[in-house]
């Protein structure tokens, strides 16, 4: 009676995908424009995979094979987004990989020179799940600004593995392959910071959340899912519907 | 004042968003919150779009889109 791929959860790699669900890691790769994700990616998977725009829905293909420990990890490159909260297409592929395919671990890639609007996305990662490997890029041209950035402190903060590269050049790639192992394998799991919304927001969230879990089984996180009800996202239910249940979706009450 | 009306090399620093909904979404997520220093770095010949310097990086905004977020005057004294 060995797993299978729908019952593992991820299924949906499979389905939407076109991921295959075996012996491999699944790592997906994340971060905002231009911060050198593809970089990153072609320097752990020896590839050179010229991105350019995302179109629609057949856009998740830039992936690309690596080993590490004698384990095979399968590195995703998902578009860049300065969110999670489906404003455009590219966002809601990143959104529904990362969501409903259950990726072994998610790398988020900031930059180093402008960390402050990158944190955005690496919260909303951290929302959807724990196992999350921050990678702080261009930490290089970082220095030559005067930016100098404590990666002990925004670890301790975040509470997820922080790794300084310079994708360029190979630096920094090696430990953050071993950390992206540790979080994927299962040897070190990361307790996220999560945010804490205002009393009117949380008191709403305690509401919900206890229904959406019932709803859900545990296949979403239910906290995030109420947020997003919260704040009024009805490609959510939309995006619920296709991915957990198969259907197309269904109509909603339009009441808010 | 809105941030439509900023001459070239100002500062400023965000109000508070007048839009709803996903854009106002869109604007916070890419680093248009509250207090947020703004300036404008470039205007095209007809001012619109312009190029906003936000949080380390260039954001080019519609005037439609600049017009709903209120800013005021950065007053420089801590820094410098």
């Amino acid at each position: 009676m060995g797993l299978t791929c729908e019952s593992c959860g991820r299924g949906v790699l499979k389905k939407k995908f076109n991921l295959k669900c075996g012996e491999e890691y699944v790592i997906a790769l994340a971060g905002n424009p231009n911060v050198g994700k593809s970089t990153v990616f072609n320097e752990l998977t020896g590839l050179r995979q010229h991105t350019g725009n995302w179109p629609g829905k057949t856009v998740v293909n830039a992936r690309g094979n690596y080993d590490y420990k004698n384990m095979k990890f399968l590195l995703m490159d998902l578009p860049g987004t300065y969110s999670l909260l489906a404003n455009s297409v590219e966002e809601q592929v990143a959104r529904d990989f990362i969501c409903f395919g259950k990726p072994h671990a998610t790398v988020v890639v900031v930059d180093a020179t402008c960390l402050e609007r990158n944190l955005n996305l690496v919260l909303q990662v951290m929302e959807l799940t724990d196992n999350v490997v921050v990678c702080v890029n261009l930490i290089d041209e970082a220095e030559r600004k005067g930016i100098f950035i404590d990666i002990r402190e925004l670890e301790s903060e975040l509470g997820v593995p922080v790794v300084a590269t310079v994708a360029r050049d190979g630096k920094g790639l090696e430990e953050l392959k071993r950390r992206i192992f540790n979080v994927a394998v299962g040897i070190q799991t990361p307790s996220s910071r999560k945010m804490k919304y205002s009393e009117r927001v949380e008191e709403a969230i305690r509401e919900i959340e206890p229904k959406i879990d019932k709803l859900l089984k545990g296949k979403l996180d239910a906290r995030w899912v109420a947020l997003r009800l919260i704040d009024g996202d009805k490609t959510i239910v939309d995006a619920i519907h296709e991915h957990v249940y198969y259907e197309k979706a269904i109509e909603i009450d339009g009441r808010r | 004042m809105l941030l439509s009306d900023i001459k070239k090399g100002m500062k400023v620093k965000v109000v508070s968003l007048k839009s709803t909904g996903l854009s106002r979404r869109r604007m916070m997520d890419l680093g248009l919150i509250p207090d947020a220093e703004i300036e404008v770095i470039r205007k095209s010949p007809l001012g619109d779009p312009t190029a906003y310097g936000i949080k380390g990086a260039q954001i080019a905004l519609r005037i439609e889109e600049a017009s709903q977020i209120e800013v005021e005057k950065v007053e420089r004294k801590e820094r410098e």
